[in-house]
């Protein structure tokens, strides 16, 4: 379906003066759109032009209105000279290809330079007109919604949610050709800029593309970034996961898809695999139903893993759950062919989706209620590349091929935790000259298939396994098999339903789930950690990294142990770990949130020992460290008010007898892709907790376990998206962006000194972050994002983002009684929301009522208008999208002018005390900022500073003009920042994305709520009006 | 280890109150870390030093760029660079345009040019407001003159309108282009008990009743230059004095009606004519711009020391300015009691609000 561009120019305001003599501007504006260019009349002697042009129209494919950029260039009249360039704007067209976002962009832009900044706007009008032509080998992919958000958008709820999807492409970076070297710095950087955006807009017509295969119509948790790899090229890559979404203002009766068997989701014929997209030449995927397969003895092993033999094993439906022999009833209601083939070829296995992904990954953080089942633990791999130059941009196949093997590597991880499914996948690279590491974690998970697209009818039978887990724990049950774990852990039985088993620690990347029961608050974690390395070359240094990386991964995961037993707490959440390479040195960085998650067992302390115990004064500087130790232990225990119900032992049953290992973590690092070393982080048979302090090494690491101060009171810090323990958000949001850069004295560095040069950079920071936003108190800062990257020898460079909402202390009291139970209670009233199942799948433990009885609507209201704000626990955050139903009839009321042009940004998915009404599009900015007077202009600091007030302001801009009043799921996914004093230059590239939408506050929805009528109050609505 | 590169950049940009006191206070950033520790902020808080130097760094890296803005503050609402609720817009530009009382005092009626800019320093020294503010504070007076100097309508609406400031603030810099245009002397000894409340109360009487605004509000420059033809006129008032048969009915009609009712009636009597003729003179010489500069000097002169030294309580100045003006009406050989009424009744005001010690 082609389409018609038209792009009309308003009028410019506030342009920089370009003729001396006048003191005014004779400006004209050309627009471009691919090899189309227009021009405005020039607009004589006047710095606020009103140009009023006619519409300009573009004929174009709709594969081009994807891809390219409209480009709009400022420029100044000279009839001598050439016409010199004020500025350009970008304007990504996309959200104006899908029908549901927005219908115009019209609003002022800044007009932007890349040696200038931003120097006035200009207001421009854009429409799109598609025609529509079904087109079965089309190019495009218009149509599919993006979404950066890692949970299901808000105002959506998820029919199916397919799998991973995931695209790159590569090109010869301007920069680095040879006519950059004679071009100017502004044409370099321009090229620059318009080809990753041209780059990006292809990629995302890929993925779209891969999107409309899978027969879904979005993407969630859609991730991009840049390798900028020099002098090899350009990589653009993006990940996401294909989903097929409902909006819920469609009158559609909210039920999941597996008791809704629609005529259109059937009548797909479905292959055997019908992504020919995927790089994988195989018959599928080699995993298959293997990962579900949890017979004990066979299936276990990863060499096992194409073995068909396993897979015709009837997979120990249990689960854990010793409910074996349930299975049978549902397979009546087997409706499709090949369902059936598949079943009988598997012996029933719920989770044949996995033979249609060749990789079970999810980029979501969160889930709809009831999706995730069981959470293994994190996986992780690490790859070293030595990067060469991209030959064919066409075929980007080596660079594919890399990816491909780690996600190989997380694949089978996971299977080796007995789980089907990785959760929170996210992929990273570092680069410092030519070499690369690629990166990529997750969590590995049992899924429900209720939401996968195969999964339709099966689901009913993971679901009856899933209800006699009682909500709110069972997704800390072990998938594993307990007699034959995949490494020696301690487990003990659920301290919530005591009929399950659980580990001791539980290491997550993604979002808390929002059923789960956790007593207390939670804290920002983090791990820090450098090691010198010598410069070498190429083959040498990748084998240099290689040779570090085991050794950093274990002492970042030491150090995240031990400083969540320091904060009493037995869970984390979010993790991210990073590793950075440089020309001298590795950092290691991992930022995660610490809970106490009420099913898992208390965490014991700390114990340290010394090696040489006859010495006594050794003796007593022991004693007083381990009484320090404790009473840090206390102390953070009543700070983060973790004061778990006492449990006798006899309950809970002796623990079972294993070797005792505290780390659900597995990865690996390999240099080629054959070799991978598994680390046992089992601490060798030593209790994990005992630190023995026999060298210098050790003391610093007891040293800075304690060196790290708690946030000032009133301050709370997570990475996550909600703190656990606080619910009564009030309004207010701060989005900042914060840089450090800090040079290291050269002389003789040690890797202590290092670590604590990295160790106090970090703490300043937010020290100085907690300063700055003292205002805010009692506030919270959530989704804090760390980066690290290694500009220069010499160089620390550490990116943050987070956003500090604050919230009602008074309402922040909370018993943790009430909070336990409620949050039972609650779960179950989500659950039900959901289970639509037939009757008789249910078990006796949940009332069954496929529509809520009228005391969950009171409870419900009764959270909203009242104080328990225990209550509300733990549906903090409703995440679920179904919760949104009973907003689905109400017309958006237009968004609040109250406060004109103010536009939010927040990492997180969410507004406090607003509902999100409409989803505008994507945005995914790219810009590089040059100056050649860096004195003048205050600086690297000030540089910086203004260049980044530019960005948010260029995104405001576009939100702005889209229509909407806020970006959401904001991630600045790139800070690249280089400056050479000497010659009075710096520059920085700057990528930026999220979701731009409109929202409304709630105290304005209620006004519109009691002007509607209440017929529209589906079941699935209770959850909408449980909102903080 | 050393700090390369230090900002914090809010989506919603900070601004706190006190930083951005002491920047315009012109404090240096250490200076100003110096005296933030001397609050006690590092106790209430718990921040070490080096994070207060960070955090003053970067407040007044914003307020440097919000500087070009706040110069011309309709540019500051348009902006789109930093995204600042409304109060604190208004409040940014409030303080911006705010000025010390002793500053304004050394520079009230002199010509806003280089030479007076190159005075700052002495200024600096004598009041000990540091150079950099007193640099702000002069240029804020210069930039405001220069765009409202040959503007129609009403001054104080213009200031409002180009420089989104407060009512009560449009109203100072009102009369402080006022000064400026006419370079009333005020600088005097004498007249160094007078604050600036009281000229600029006196410079918003004048521009109601004395300019060409006051009769047309169509004219350029109509609240800035005093209406000359007025001035001219005021000659006519001469005969008050010159006439001494109208001089002394003058005086029996005002002493007729305040006797008994002032407590320095003798002393009035005594000075009757003295006074008189004092503030008829200084109506009379308005026509020499020189004698317009001193008008403050004069009066002062003329009319408020010798009441000063009598010892006349303000009550009693009230009653006799009062029946001095009425009374003219009952002069029936005097033909100007409009002009008289336009002149006295501004002057009544002004001199009751410089009397006093």
């Amino acid at each position: 379906m082609p389409g018609k561009l038209k792009v009309k120019i308003v009028a410019g305001r506030h342009l920089p003066v370009m003729d001396r003599a006048s003191d005014l501007t004779d400006a004209f504006v050309e627009v471009k759109f691919g090899n189309t260019t227009f021009k405005t009349d020039v607009y004589l002697k006047s710095l606020n032009p009103q140009w009023n042009s006619e519409w300009f129209k573009f004929e174009v494919d709709d594969e081009d209105l994807q891809d390219e950029p409209l480009q709009i260039t400022v420029l100044d009249h000279d009839t001598y000279s050439a016409n010199d360039a004020i500025g350009k704007v970008y304007i990504d067209i996309d959200p104006l290809l899908y029908s549901e976002a927005a219908t115009v962009i019209s609003g002022w832009f800044p007009i932007y330079d890349t040696i200038h900044g931003i120097r006035g706007e200009i207001n421009v009008v854009v429409k799109v007109d598609l025609f529509n032509d079904l087109n079965r080998f089309r190019q495009s992919s218009c149509g599919v919604k993006f979404f950066c958000t890692t949970s299901i958008p808000k105002c959506y709820r998820a029919v199916i949610i397919h799998g991973f999807v995931e695209e790159l492409v590569v090109n010869e970076d301007p920069e680095y050709q040879w006519i950059d070297r004679i071009r100017t710095p502004r044409a370099s950087n321009e090229a620059r800029q318009r080809l990753i955006s041209l780059m990006s807009g292809e990629l995302q017509r890929k993925i779209g593309l891969k999107v409309l295969e899978m027969r879904g119509n979005a993407v969630v948790g859609y991730l991009q970034c840049f390798d900028l790899e020099g002098e090899s090229g350009l990589v653009v890559r993006a990940i996401g996961t294909a989903c097929t979404l409902d909006k819920l203002s469609s009158p559609a009766a909210f039920l999941p898809a597996c008791n809704s068997p629609s005529k259109e989701m059937k009548e797909i014929p479905f292959n055997e695999d019908p992504n020919p997209n995927t790089h994988s030449s195989g018959p599928s995927t080699p995993l298959k139903n293997q990962t579900y397969s949890f017979s004990p003895s066979k299936s276990y092993s990863r060499q096992s893993s194409s073995s068909d033999t396993d897979l015709s094993l009837t997979p120990k439906t249990g689960m854990g759950s010793g409910s074996a022999g349930k299975e049978g009833g549902p397979f009546k209601a087997l409706l499709r062919q090949q369902t059936q083939s598949a079943l009988e070829q598997r012996g029933g296995s719920p989770h044949r989706f996995c033979r249609r992904r060749e990789f079970p990954f999810f980029t979501l953080t969160a889930f709809p209620p009831g999706f995730l089942v069981h959470v293994g633990g994190v996986v992780s791999a690490r790859s070293v590349k030595l990067l060469d130059r991209i030959h064919n941009p066409d075929e980007p196949e080596t660079r594919d091929a890399w990816w491909a093997e780690i996600r190989q590597e997380i694949k089978s991880h996971a299977k080796a935790l007995g789980c089907h499914a990785v959760v929170g996948y996210s992929e990273s690279t570092s680069i410092c000259e030519e070499v690369c590491i690629l990166s990529a974690s997750g969590t590995a998970a049992v899924l429900n298939p209720r939401f996968l697209q195969d999964g339709t009818v099966e689901g009913c039978l993971e679901q009856r396994l899933e209800e006699n887990l009682p909500a709110g724990c069972g997704f800390c049950h072990i998938p594993y098999d307990e007699l034959n774990m995949p490494f020696p852990a301690h487990l003990t039985y659920c301290y919530n339903c005591r009929k399950q088993k659980v580990p001791d620690v539980l290491f997550t990347t993604i979002d808390l789930p929002i059923d789960a029961t956790v007593i207390g608050k939670g804290c920002l974690i983090q791990a820090r950690l450098c090691r010198l390395k010598k410069k070498a070359q190429a083959e040498a240094n990748a084998t240099a990294i290689s040779n570090l990386l085991p050794f950093m991964e274990y002492e970042v995961h030491t150090q995240l142990m031990n400083k969540l037993k320091l904060k009493g707490m037995n869970a984390l959440f979010g993790l991210r770990i990073q590793i950075t390479v440089g020309e001298n040195m590795l950092m290691g960085l991992a930022s995660a949130t610490g809970v106490y998650l009420a099913a898992l067992p208390t965490p014991g302390g700390i114990q340290i020992a010394g090696k040489t115990p006859n010495d006594g004064s050794y003796e007593q500087h022991i004693s007083h460290m381990q009484k320090k130790i404790n009473d840090t232990i206390a102390k953070n225990k009543e700070l983060y008010e973790i004061n778990p119900p006492e449990v006798s032992e006899e309950i809970i049953g002796s623990p079972i007898p294993e070797p005792r290992q505290r780390s659900r973590l597995l990865r690996s690092q390999s240099e080629s892709s054959d070799e991978v070393t598994e680390l046992d982080l089992s601490h060798g048979k030593k209790d994990a907790f005992v630190l023995e302090i026999d060298d210098t090494d050790a003391m610093e690491d007891v040293h800075s376990l304690l060196t790290d101060v708690p946030p000032p009171s009133g301050f709370y810090s997570c990475n996550t998206e909600i703190m656990p323990g606080i619910n009564n958000w009030t309004s207010e949001i701060q989005m900042f962006t914060s840089v450090r850069v800090i040079r290291l004295s050269s002389l003789n560095l040690t890797n202590q000194a290092l670590n604590k040069n990295f160790n106090d950079l970090c703490e300043n920071l937010l020290k100085s972050l907690y300063f700055k936003l003292r205002s805010m108190i009692p506030c919270c800062l959530c989704h804090v994002n760390f980066t690290v990257s290694l500009p220069e020898d010499e160089l620390i460079q550490v990116t943050v983002t987070a956003v500090a909402i604050t919230f009602d202390k008074n309402q922040a009291l909370q018993t943790t009684k009430t909070h336990v139970e409620k949050s039972l209670q609650r779960a179950s009233t989500d659950n039900e929301e959901l289970l639509q199942f037939p009757l008789e799948l249910c078990s006796d433990s949940l009332p069954s009522h496929p529509f809520p009885p009228a005391k969950e609507h009171l409870e419900s209201a009764s959270s909203n208008s009242g104080i328990p704000a225990a209550q509300r626990a733990v549906t903090v955050e409703k995440a679920s999208p179904m919760g949104e139903g009973n907003f689905r009839n109400r017309s958006a009321p237009p968004c609040a002018n109250s406060t004109v042009g103010v536009v939010k940004m927040t990492p997180l998915s969410f507004i406090p005390g607003a509902k999100i009404t409409k989803y505008l599009g994507i945005i995914n900015m790219f810009f590089i900022r040059e100056t050649t007077s860096l004195r003048e202009e205050g600086g690297v600091s000030g540089f910086l500073h203004a260049f980044i007030a530019e960005v948010f302001a260029m995104v405001r801009a576009h939100v702005a003009a889209l229509g909407g009043n806020a970006v959401v799921s904001y991630i600045m996914k790139q800070c690249v920042f280089m400056e050479n004093p000497n010659k009075n230059q710096a520059q920085c590239l700057i990528n930026v994305s999220g979701d731009a939408v409109v929202f409304v506050r709630e105290s304005e929805l209620e006004v519109v709520s009691t002007q509607q009528p209440t017929a529209n109050c589906q079941p699935s609505c209770t959850g909408g009006e449980v909102t903080t | 280890m050393t700090s390369e590169l230090d900002i914090f950049v809010g989506n919603t940009t900070l601004i706190d109150e006190d930083v951005y006191r002491l920047w315009l206070d012109g404090y240096s950033v250490s200076d100003a870390v110096a005296l933030r520790v001397r609050s006690g902020i590092l106790e209430q808080t718990g921040a070490t030093a080096a994070v207060l130097q960070s955090d003053t760094m970067d407040h007044y890296r914003t307020f440097h760029m919000l500087e070009r803005l706040l110069h011309a503050p309709p540019k500051l609402l348009h902006q789109l660079i930093f995204q600042i609720p409304p109060s604190r817009q208004a409040l940014l530009i409030e303080r911006y345009y705010a000025f010390d009382e002793a500053f304004v005092r050394e520079v009230l009626g002199k010509k806003l040019s280089k030479g007076t800019k190159k005075d700052l320093d002495d200024i600096s020294t004598k009041t000990g407001i540091t150079l950099k503010s007193c640099r702000r504070q002069f240029d804020n007076f210069k930039r405001v003159f220069k765009v409202v100097e040959e503007m129609r309508g009403s001054l104080v609406d213009n200031i409002q309108q180009h420089f989104l400031l407060s009512d009560r603030l449009a109203r100072d810099y009102a009369a402080i282009v006022f000064f400026a245009n006419n370079r009333f002397e005020t600088g005097k000894k004498k007249l160094q008990y007078l604050s600036f409340g009281d000229f600029a109360f006196c410079a918003e009487l004048m521009i109601q009743n004395w300019t060409l605004g006051a009769v047309d509000s169509q004219v350029d420059d109509m609240d800035v230059d005093l209406d000359k033809e007025f001035l001219q006129d005021l000659k006519e008032l001469k005969m008050l004095v010159a006439d001494k048969d109208l001089l002394d009915l003058h005086k029996s009609l005002v002493c007729t009606a305040l006797r008994g009712k002032l407590g320095v009636f003798s002393e009035m009597e005594a000075n009757f004519k003295n006074l008189s003729r004092g503030l008829v003179n200084v109506a009379a010489k308005l026509t020499h711009n020189k004698d317009v500069r001193d008008l403050f000097v004069d009066l002062v002169e003329k009319f408020v020391e010798p009441c000063r030294s009598d010892h006349w309580p303000l009550n009693d100045v009230r009653l006799f300015l009062n029946q001095y003006s009425a009374s003219v009406h009952s002069l029936d050989g005097f033909r100007h009691q409009a002009l008289w009424d336009r002149y006295m009744g501004t002057l009544r005001g002004c001199l009751l609000r410089l009397y006093h010690d």
